[in-house]
């Protein structure tokens, strides 16, 4: 297969990418179902991932127990950010998230070093899954993924189709009908009796367990959890995907990141081949210089997404009146 | 899931629980962060065994004597003697300055110097009980130390830390102010939160880099060698045009296109994205000082803290800038336009304020700050593509707690969260400072959302 074909492929199926399309999940209930603009998804699946890989390796807590710990800690973490905030204007939420993901990535990148050796990270908590992998005696690669990424590949897509399923399903019942009325006008719904805080609160705990599962797979895929994994750059790319794919629709996160990881790896690969071209200075584009124009790409698209097209690919404009404060 | 439809009585109830429920994890957070400060104790020192090892080699101790009960005195003819591994002594006395030199041969393995309290003048008294000093390690030459009368040293405690602490953060909270007020002044005249506001603050401190060090300009080898005096206000300049092209190529047709709120907000994510990564590539992601005033001497003021004439230059720019634009606001034309176009845009359009230019202006003064913010912090954090990255979240909570929108508390809470994340560094991990002026910002939004100074019916 040839490079630009075979790595978004890679790249789009891999782990990593299964983190990335659930934070985008969990973004959805939160933005494009009820209007709540986190900007901290980072956090959860910073919590997911510390909660569990911590809780094996320091407090020898069995597997699914440590699940259920990432779980609570996406809960209180939810509770922190959403209590001062939910009441207040969309900006406070916003700031208020993106300030708590910064300190949790502060704390574990310089506190606690017995428990999460700051930048090293925590590893060795992946024997229980690995042991369950049905792959294991599986010999060589299937098509370019370990054994080990297979069975987080296919536990994480599963979680990704029963966790869609559940989405459709929610916001198709009366409690995602209020959700989606709190985002096209909240007033309306507080009219009618209905308790908007916490209704928000649920949306906000529900979107950030998805995002802590994200961070479960990511930490799978990977065997360890790193504080640098977790900065605000995943936040956005998160958002992106979202946005890409069409915030307030069940297979916006998953379109999304597809057409997300395409388009990034197609650049990289074209920029990778200018950079080949032989009256091109060599310092104009580096490796380290490819990844920034890359991610600069993102950022313009975003923009542009936002300016020209905020349904996405296959959004419905006069759902997703945004312009709500 | 199921509905639960609620009446506002068991709603309040319910607040006043959860509001319970959040002070109880904010103080689980604090203590948190408290505590990953205490660091692990050192290994304790392995106990001297006694007995040589190796072959003997020829040493000397020394020392002086000082009484400080009486002006830090020598005192004479006191017997000092030297004990090495194996046991064998070696006896000296103090000289008339009180300097005492040993020589002795011994091994390796502890030695053991012993003053002899008998000896000493009537009168002079050691400070503790200790007579015998341990000494291990394979230093030919031994300095040690036997403390005579009360001690009088200046011990450097945490608190003697407070006055310099308080300087810096002061100095640090004046350059945020700069930003913070830019920033405040574009949120209060289109309701933006730009969140590439911190790239702005980068963009100054880039190009006073670029236009003062001498150092061939990205992608070419030619340099531009300006005075950083000149350099500097250049460099606000160029960051006053940039602000402008940004207004009238991006955000005036947005807003034209009447642009909500929260996809203005995703915008401004996407050019932070964008404008930082590119900074990254233009540098080359590296991490770079001004050639120029980098390290001043320091001048000691009353004992209490350290300052340098750049940070009389820095702060005095601040304030003398600060007090211009807030006297600007006040007084001139253009500032009462922006203070009614703030308030209500459609009365303002009305009395026949071109709301346009207005902002024009607002984001022109706002970068024009941001970049002079960048240009000093360039000094006290490096230049290096990330400072905005560093600075937006402080400048957040400096104007939430501040008060959204408002002039003064842009100023009021900038100055505390710098004094307050330097005094933090008291109680915890200097890492770890930033995080408290977050805490900060999620306290005040709990018990204070519209902040300290700002009005209640703009937290909507």
């Amino acid at each position: 297969m040839p490079d630009f074909i075979s790595i978004p492929f890679h790249d789009g199926l891999s782990p990593i990418a299964i983190s990335y399309v659930l934070a985008a999940m969990g973004l959805n209930i939160h933005f494009g179902y009820t209007g709540l603009l986190n900007f901290g998804q980072a956090a959860f699946a910073a919590v997911g991932g510390y909660a569990l890989a911590v809780s094996i390796v320091s407090f020898d807590v069995p597997f699914i127990p440590a699940l259920l710990l990432g779980l609570l800690g996406a809960v209180i973490l939810s509770l922190i950010m959403g209590i001062p905030t939910l009441r207040l204007r969309a900006d406070y939420l916003a700031i208020v998230t993106i300030a708590v993901a910064e300190i949790l990535r502060l704390v574990v990148t310089t506190s606690y070093k017995d428990y999460f050796h700051a930048r090293d990270g925590v590893s060795g908590f992946t024997e229980t899954f690995r042991s369950w992998s049905p792959y294991r005696s599986m010999d060589g690669n299937f098509l370019t993924f370990s054994p080990g990424d297979l069975w987080v590949m296919t536990v994480g897509w599963t979680m990704v189709v029963l966790l869609s399923l559940l989405t459709y399903l929610l916001v198709r019942s009366p409690w995602g009908r209020v959700l989606k009325s709190i985002r096209e006008d909240e007033d309306a719904v507080r009219s009618l009796g209905k308790n908007v805080y916490s209704y928000k609160l649920q949306a906000l705990i529900l979107g950030g367990m998805i995002g802590a599962i994200g961070g479960f797979v990511g930490a799978l895929g990977l065997a360890s959890v790193q504080p640098d994994t977790f900065t605000t750059d995943f936040t956005f790319i998160a958002f992106t995907m979202l946005i890409l794919g069409g915030a307030g629709r069940v297979l916006a996160p998953v379109v999304g990141a597809v057409a997300f990881w395409a388009l990034l790896s197609l650049l990289a690969v074209l920029l990778g081949e200018l950079s080949d071209l032989s009256w091109m200075p060599d310092s104009l584009l580096d490796n380290t210089r490819i990844g920034n124009l890359r991610f600069a790409a993102v950022g313009i698209a975003l923009m542009l997404l936002m300016i020209y097209r905020p349904q996405g690919i296959f959004g419905d404009k006069k759902e997703i009146a945004i312009d709500a404060r | 899931m199921h509905i639960r439809t609620r009446t506002s009585p068991g709603r309040a109830r319910r607040g006043r629980r959860l509001g319970t429920a959040v002070t109880v994890l904010l103080s689980l957070v604090t203590l948190l962060l408290l505590g990953g400060a205490t660091s692990s104790s050192a290994a304790p020192g392995a106990a001297p065994a006694a007995g040589c090892q190796g072959t003997a080699i020829d040493k000397t101790v020394k020392g002086t004597l000082k009484n400080s009960a009486a002006d830090d005195t020598p005192v004479p003819d006191v017997k000092i003697t030297v004990t090495n591994c194996d046991g064998k002594e070696f006896v000296g006395a103090t000289d008339e300055a009180g300097n005492f030199e040993i020589p002795f041969t011994s091994g390796l393995g502890p030695v053991r110097v012993t003053i002899d309290p008998d000896t000493l003048p009537e009168g002079v008294e050691l400070r503790t009980d200790k007579t015998t000093n341990v000494i291990t390690g394979s230093l030919s030459t031994i300095n040690t130390a036997f403390p005579i009368g009360p001690d009088n040293r200046k011990l450097e405690t945490k608190w003697d830390r407070v006055p310099d602490l308080i300087y810096s953060g002061l100095l640090f909270g004046l350059v945020l102010a700069l930003a913070a007020l830019g920033l405040n002044m574009i949120f209060g005249t289109t309701g933006l939160t730009n969140f590439a506001h911190g790239e702005l603050i980068s963009l100054g401190a880039i190009l006073a880099f670029y236009l003062s060090s001498g150092i061939p300009l990205p992608f070419t080898d030619n340099d531009i060698n300006l005075p950083f005096l000149v350099a500097a206000p250049l460099a606000v300049v160029l960051g006053m045009l940039f602000g402008w092209l940004l207004d009238s190529r991006l955000w005036r047709p947005l807003r034209d296109r009447g642009i909500g709120l929260i996809a203005a907000m995703i915008v401004s994510i996407g050019l932070q994205f964008f404008l930082r990564n590119m900074y990254a590539y233009v540098t080359g992601s590296r991490f770079q000082t001004y050639d120029e005033f980098y390290t001043p001497v320091g001048k000691d003021f009353h004992g209490l803290f350290t300052y340098t004439t750049r940070d009389i230059v820095v702060a005095g720019t601040c304030i003398v800038v600060l007090v211009v634009v807030i006297l600007g606001l006040s007084y001139t034309r253009i500032g009462r336009a922006t203070r009614a176009v703030a308030d209500n845009p459609a009365l303002a359009a009305s009395t026949g304020i071109n709301v346009d230019r207005v902002i024009s202006v607002v984001w022109i003064v706002g970068t024009g700050l941001a970049a002079l913010a960048g240009v000093f912090l360039g000094f006290q954090l490096g230049v290096t593509y990330q400072i905005g990255q560093l600075v937006l979240l402080l400048l957040f909570a400096a104007i939430c707690v501040g008060g959204l929108g408002s002039i003064w508390g842009a100023v009021l809470g900038s100055l505390l969260i710098g004094v307050l994340i330097d005094l933090s560094t008291l109680f915890i991990n200097a890492d770890l400072k930033n995080a408290g002026a977050l805490l900060l910002l999620i306290v005040i939004l709990l018990v204070r959302p519209q902040g300290l100074l700002g009005r209640r019916e703009r937290i909507g």
